[in-house]
């Protein structure tokens, strides 16, 4: 298959997902009721429920599922670590301070707006922070201490979060531990216009990088000798990554795992040329956060899953089982 | 392409203790083979990275084509200079073919697509290191050898007018060693200019035009090779007893001065061996 068909079968899969999200919930819809809801000429219940509801929030998860993926991939080729994720370099946790802060002092009745607002600030303070952390060590930007500074600035931040969960009354304590878990349960058509103005130059930059990226994976040296400016590449591509990360967590919290695993699928089934490997995680990743949001909100309804469980318990089990057809 | 010309390049890591290159001064000439030889540390793959940007010297200058390293741009640099660097391991598993592939990143740029001219390019270059019949394999499972070839062949697939090796056959057999060297010695008649840093004095005898070879980061000796590896110099650069031969042929190489370190008796004649620079 041709690149080029695997992007579109991908985006035909996100279709599919993002249909199947609409269609799916309390009140199950029909092809027809989604159509119809969507222009507007259902009954008012049903186009409130396709307008309001269901199409922004499966909107939100695929924009955080591909911001997730994308930014996981760039970090993984940067750091050259498999390991790596989008909140390796501590992000989600300079996220998590300002959104628990917000929280414990506003108590409960924290709008949603003012936490998100919090945790964006927190995690660009983090990403700053990281940043600073690791080039005073020297001039050039030594991945290797990027990623030590981004791992010790992470338990930094935990322990601040736990300082700030010590105090925290019960209400506002149980909504910093869900707001942790992350949710797409808050998405609105505002933070999908906030993320997406992130996204799109965000992705534009990555997709720039791609060849650079490539040569980065096989190492720094080499990549300055086959015509990359390393610094400026290595600056433009944690920026953009991080940009994207904090992005994603001030609209949805911390969603594990979609970061990490979506750029290994890609990779083992379809090879690690980061021209493909950043369109098919974005797709990939986008589809995978839909399903896995649709399957929290239905599996167990009324009651809602954390959706970082759904991508856990959904994602170990294929991981494993691609890692096995590997080695096998 | 004029080839490269440095006048009193010096250059200091900022943990090391001394300078890793003292005010070396050197030509290599164009559609010439050079070859950089000395002991460990006495600072070939420093003078090497000098000569390619990716140091800036502390003091004096580098030329490339009749113009400072510095004022290149990477890409620039990259469509003139192919470069085997010492190691190097893909964080990620690749084919060979996409290993060959990136040396035409620099004339591709960010967007461009792989065209007619550039898969040619490709082909040819893993032609001629012998390694098209592993295109499809990934790089981890090749041996040494094999790996080695593949990243002269990235280098080549550049259609570079100069070629940079930083010990390009170390840990390869002998068979392995004499294949690059012969695809070394066909480039340097067609025209390319070849920088090699080894440390087989013999090879490099016989394939190099010019030798420079190099002691505490200063140089030696530089010239024709058997101006340089006379058993005064090869003596009192590398602290041990040799005696100069010649290669016997049949073959090109004939009369090639060859160098063969001693031991026993003659060994326990010469003064203690010098201590060991620090420098990387």
């Amino acid at each position: 298959m041709r690149p080029l068909a695997r992007l579109l079968l991908l985006a035909a899969v996100l279709a599919a997902a993002l249909l199947a999200a609409i269609r799916l919930g309390a009140v199950p819809l029909s092809l027809r009721q989604v159509v119809d809801g969507l222009r507007g000429t259902a009954d008012p219940t049903t186009v409130a429920i396709v307008r309001r509801l269901r199409l922004p929030r499966a909107v939100l998860a695929a924009m955080v599922g591909g911001s997730l993926a994308a930014s996981g991939a760039t970090f993984q080729a940067l750091l050259r670590n498999p390991l790596a994720e989008p909140y390796i370099l501590g992000i989600s946790g300079g996220a998590a301070v300002g959104a628990v802060f917000a929280i414990a002092l506003a108590g409960a009745a924290a709008s949603g707006g003012i936490v998100a607002a919090s945790a964006l600030a927190g995690a660009l303070l983090a990403v700053v922070l990281v940043f600073r952390l690791a080039a005073v060590a020297g001039r050039a930007l030594d991945t290797r201490i990027l990623l030590l500074a981004g791992v010790v600035a992470g338990a930094f931040f935990n322990a601040c979060i736990l300082l700030a969960l010590t105090f925290a009354d019960a209400d506002a304590f149980r909504s910093a531990v869900f707001w942790m878990m992350g949710s797409f349960s808050s998405a609105s058509w505002r933070s999908i216009g906030l993320l997406g103005g992130a996204m799109v130059p965000a992705l534009a930059v990555l997709m720039a990088l791609s060849r650079p990226l490539n040569l980065l994976a096989v190492g720094e040296e080499t990549a300055a000798y086959l015509g990359t400016r390393v610094e400026r590449t290595k600056l433009l591509a944690y920026g953009t990554a991080s940009l994207l990360t904090a992005g994603a967590v001030a609209v949805s919290g911390v969603i594990g795992f979609v970061g990490l695993v979506v750029p290994h699928v890609v990779r083992m089934l379809w090879g690690a040329d980061h021209r493909f490997l950043l369109p098919a995680s974005v797709l990939l990743g986008a589809s995978f956060a839909v399903l896995a949001d649709t399957l929290a909100r239905t599996a167990v309804a009324p009651t809602e899953l954390p959706v970082g469980v759904v991508t856990a318990f959904v994602g170990v089990p294929f991981f494993v089982y691609l890692l096995r057809r590997r080695t096998a | 392409m004029k080839g490269w010309r440095c006048r009193g390049v010096s250059f200091r890591y900022p943990e090391g203790a001394g300078l890793a290159v003292d005010s070396v001064s050197l030509d290599v000439p164009a559609g010439a083979c050079t070859a950089v030889l000395g002991p460990n540390g006495s600072g070939k793959s420093t003078l090497l990275r000098l000569l390619l940007g990716t140091l800036t010297p502390a003091a004096g200058e580098v030329e490339l084509d009749g113009r400072p390293v510095a004022r290149w741009e990477r890409p620039e640099i990259a469509r003139a200079v192919g470069v085997v660097p010492q190691g190097e391991e893909a964080a990620f598993p690749m084919s060979v073919r996409e290993l060959v592939a990136m040396g035409r990143y620099p004339h591709l740029g960010p967007w461009r697509r792989e065209g007619d001219a550039d898969r040619r390019a490709v082909d040819q270059a893993m032609r001629r290191c012998d390694v098209l019949a592993l295109a499809h394999r990934p790089i981890s499972t090749l041996s040494g050898g094999e790996r080695q070839r593949a990243r002269v062949a990235r280098a080549l697939a550049q259609e570079p007018a100069a070629l940079a090796l930083d010990e390009p056959t170390a840990a390869l057999d002998v068979s392995h060693e004499m294949a690059i060297f012969e695809l070394l010695r066909e480039l340097g008649r067609g025209g390319t200019t070849v920088l090699l840093v080894t440390h087989n004095l013999n090879l490099a005898a016989r394939y190099a035009d010019r030798l420079v070879l190099l002691d505490r980061g200063a140089v030696a000796a530089a010239g024709a090779p058997a101006e340089v590896l006379t058993r005064e110099t090869v003596e009192r650069v590398y602290g041990w007893p040799v005696r100069i031969g010649r290669h016997e042929g049949p073959g090109p190489d004939e009369g090639a001065p060859q160098v063969i370190p001693l031991a026993g008796e003659a060994c326990a004649q010469m003064a203690p061996a010098r201590e060991e620079p620090n420098a990387a």
